[in-house]
């Protein structure tokens, strides 16, 4: 057993900044993470991070409000207005500190952060180094960590968490290498482990988005809120979904239909590229469905053209997306266009919790993509994602921190017996896997859910295909539970570790379908083609879903926190 | 890719990986298995992995995360040459494709490596800023010029190929390596860090910076376009100048 008072699952820039604030205050603290952290997808966020520092020669007259405001429009008012607040307020600390830190920001000629345009906001506010913005930062967090010598456990993956008299007090992994179970008790438990994108076939996520501890806090009993927002990113590129960032239009990049001319002034005639992403992904949805795309292979793309920016801009501001469009699609957007496509991008629904990271679960703590707070309601806008990992991870690791080991968060003593019956369960669940000689592969059922996710809940959705999705997943559900191993080595099974991780990744695919089966509106980025048109009257509404004992979701629903900002219609 | 090249257009391409089981196979032991992958048009040797896990040998062991050479997971040996796997298109390789782990650190199973020693060189030589001043209440004001001579050492992803090809590495298990010096270059080149001659004592020894036989294998292959060596020149250049200072003290 590896005890410890807070233990983060989770690597990325969620889980290390959450680490450090609970280590900061105090706190024995350690980080599971099912790679090595810095191999985590923070790494690959490219455009930026928000904060109203007006550094901008445009943006002198920014305030934190002003990002408030952005954020809370761009949700389309399903955003918890008191908690976009603080992502918004508390955004300049957070930069500012990720600088002294020493993140590597890119610099205006005063020396100041840079900062860059970014769709959905009023004032040039992303702060970014290069296209490279998420790999800097979790390094920087990532050497934090060490200097403080955190106790990281590289290659546990997490099966379940422990718990006791209703409250979470640890939890049981497997490590990778060897195939050993152990458990470990924790004063509290805090989730940032990144959000569920594999759920659907055409997405930017890293193959290790599972969203397997999002699963875990279901199973447990925690809350999911607003699964049926997903955030399809407008530009990724056209074949293998790899992330073409927001920067790139930021930086004056253009798309164009098949026959070469700009498209975006039929859906968004101010702003044109600039819109945010949920209308520029419909945008080119539409235009593939109409014919005016390109005809790729299944599905069409456009050309994001960045040729008149010039070699030199190109080069310093988008180097790693030069890289990418050479080295994935044999394109040099110096003399030639990228080839996008709408895929999917981030979860705006996860682990229902507030500001604080506190979930619906005595000593469980989420924050970042994981959870949901909700500060992006049904739209992210680009460049707070990063933000709300260092503003919420901190937060939830301070609140943690507070309450690890007193009377709220954990239950003193907890016998033993608890911890080793845990470890007992997964040892027969594993057992039951590995005596399955015949069944269906994990391999074909992941496929199945994946083409289901994309065809059937995707950019446009209306009830009969959402109805089928629903229908298919659970049989889903049901066939996964004899579905058989073709491995039995005990070291680096990643043949387990995709099956264990499967029956997960299902439950949340089915939240996520009957979620925008019964949303009958359109809001953000939830497109109903039958129900054009947000419905305020009825769905001003979180959806939350509760896991039933057989595994299917239960929802119910809750009114958004409004305050100060009257919902009004979102134009761009 | 052409991506107006349909996906229909399938070749059959034959992918030698070798393996290695701890519980059977001896360190000496060498065992391949092979196997058929029908590669599409912008296949990578990453997806072939995964595909032939997938589908024909799913015991088969190897890291990955992102697939878009961000993450660092996946540096190998391809056909001889050190690489990350997600970036090398099969089509790239002819029809016989050769897969082995990375070398200069221990194989733990089929083509995955121990990467704690490589993580804990890169924890010795202090990677983290530390400047000396206190931190003001905006930040640290930096040109961008000042802000040139780090910032290519900030990319690095620790994917370890400069490991794999460093020929004081492989006979030198000591020795800090490309990586890790790389990192300390950028620490110590960093306009806001104030630790200088602390530093520089970090990695004043054999092991260290005077280990590098300056045969510049490293920033070949590293897929982020770092140059080691450059740095560890610059290191080298910057411990003489400080002794020579302090003698003349």
């Amino acid at each position: 057993m590896k005890r410890t008072d807070i233990l983060v699952i989770g690597g990325g820039l969620a889980g290390l900044r959450a680490a450090i604030a609970a280590h900061d205050a105090g706190r024995t603290v350690a980080v599971m993470s099912k790679v090595y952290p810095i191999r985590s997808h923070s790494g690959a966020a490219q455009g930026g991070v928000n904060a109203s520092l007006g550094n901008h020669p445009e943006g002198g007259d920014d305030t934190w409000q002003g990002h408030a405001f952005d954020t809370i429009k761009g949700s389309d008012y399903l955003a918890d207005q008191p908690r976009a607040e603080i992502l918004a307020k508390d955004a300049p600390a957070a930069v500012i500190e990720m600088e002294h830190w020493g993140a590597y920001f890119s610099r205006f000629d005063d020396g100041r952060i840079a900062q860059r345009p970014f769709g959905g906001a009023g004032f040039p506010r992303t702060c970014f180094a290069a296209d490279r913005t998420g790999h800097h930062l979790l390094h920087t967090c990532w050497e934090q960590t060490l200097k403080r010598g955190i106790t990281v456990y590289s290659e546990w993956l997490l099966l379940d968490l422990v718990k006791h008299s209703d409250a979470v007090v640890g939890a049981v992994a497997l490590h990778i290498p060897t195939g050993d179970l152990e458990s470990f008790p924790a004063g509290s438990v805090i989730l940032g482990a990144g959000g569920h994108g594999r759920i659907f076939a055409k997405t930017t996520n890293a193959y290790i988005n599972t969203g397997s501890a999002t699963a875990a806090a279901y199973r447990a009993g925690a809350r999911l809120e607003d699964m049926e927002f997903v955030q399809f990113h407008p530009t990724t590129l056209y074949g293998t979904n790899i992330l073409i960032s927001e920067g790139v239009r930021g930086e004056g990049g253009l798309l164009r239909g098949a026959d070469g001319k700009r498209f975006m002034d039929r859906y968004a005639p101010s702003v044109m590229e600039l819109a945010p992403r949920d209308i520029v992904a419909r945008g080119i949805q539409t235009e593939a469905n109409e014919g005016r795309a390109f005809e790729g292979d299944g599905s069409g793309y456009v050309h994001l053209d960045i040729r008149h920016l010039g070699a030199d801009v190109i080069k310093t501001r988008l180097p790693g997306i030069r890289q990418i469009a050479m080295e994935f699609a044999g394109v040099d957007p110096i003399d030639e266009p990228i080839p996008v496509q709408p895929g999917q991008h981030y979860s705006m629904g996860g682990i229902s919790c507030d500001e604080d990271g506190v979930t619906d679960l005595p000593g469980l703590y989420a924050a970042g993509e994981c959870s949901c707070v909700s500060v992006h309601g049904a739209n992210r806008l680009g460049g707070n994602s990063l933000l709300e990992t260092l503003v919420f991870g901190k937060r939830a690791g301070d609140r943690a921190a507070a309450n690890a080991g007193g009377v709220a968060d954990g239950v003193g003593d907890v016998p033993s017996s608890v911890y080793e019956q845990a470890v007992q369960v997964q040892h027969d669940s594993l057992r039951t896997f590995a005596s399955r000689d015949s069944g269906t592969r994990q391999i074909d059922v992941r496929r199945r859910m994946q083409r289901t996710m994309t065809r059937k809940v995707g950019v446009f959705r209306e009830e009969a295909p959402l109805a089928e999705a629903v229908e298919e997943l659970a049989g889903l559900r049901a066939e996964y539970a004899s579905v058989s191993l073709d491995a039995t080595n005990r070291g680096f099974n990643y043949d387990l570790i995709d099956a264990l991780e499967l029956g997960g990744m299902i439950e949340l695919a089915e939240a996520t379908a009957l979620g925008a089966l019964k949303r009958t509106e359109c809001r953000g980025s939830h497109w109903r083609t039958d129900h054009l048109g947000r419905d305020d009257a009825n769905w001003l509404k979180h959806t939350m879903a509760t896991r039933a004992d057989d595994g299917a979701p239960v929802l119910s629903f809750e009114d958004v926190i409004i305050t100060d900002y009257e919902p009004m219609e979102r134009k761009y | 890719m052409n991506p107006t090249t349909s996906r229909a257009e399938r070749e059959t391409v034959t992918i030698r990986v070798r393996r290695f089981d701890p519980d059977s196979d001896g360190p000496q032991d060498i065992r391949w298995s092979e196997y058929a992958v029908q590669a599409h048009p912008g296949l990578t040797v990453l997806e072939a992995l995964l595909l032939i896990q997938e589908e024909q040998d799913g015991g088969l062991s190897f890291r990955y995360s992102c697939r878009g050479a961000v993450c660092g997971s996946c540096a190998m040996v391809i056909n001889g040459e050190v690489g990350l796997a997600c970036r090398t298109q099969v089509s790239s390789l002819g029809d016989k494709v050769m897969v082995e782990p990375l070398r200069n650190l221990p194989v733990l199973r089929d083509l995955v490596v121990d990467m704690d020693v490589f993580f804990s060189k890169e924890e010795s030589v202090m990677p983290w800023l530390k400047p000396t001043d206190p931190d003001p209440e905006c930040e640290r004001l930096v040109s961008p010029e000042d802000w040139g001579e780090a910032e290519p050492y900030t990319n690095c992803i620790l994917c370890a190929s400069c490991q794999g090809v460093c020929p004081v590495a492989e006979t030198a298990p000591d020795y800090l390596g490309p990586a890790a010096l790389a990192k300390h270059y950028r620490f110590f080149a960093d306009p806001r860090d104030g630790a200088g001659e602390e530093r520089l004592n970090l990695v004043d020894s054999e092991n260290g910076v005077h280990g590098c036989d300056m045969v510049w294998n490293c920033g070949k292959v590293c897929p982020k376009g770092v140059p080691p060596t450059k740095g560890i020149g610059k290191t080298r250049a910057a411990i003489y100048h400080a002794k020579k200072a302090g003698e003349e003290a």
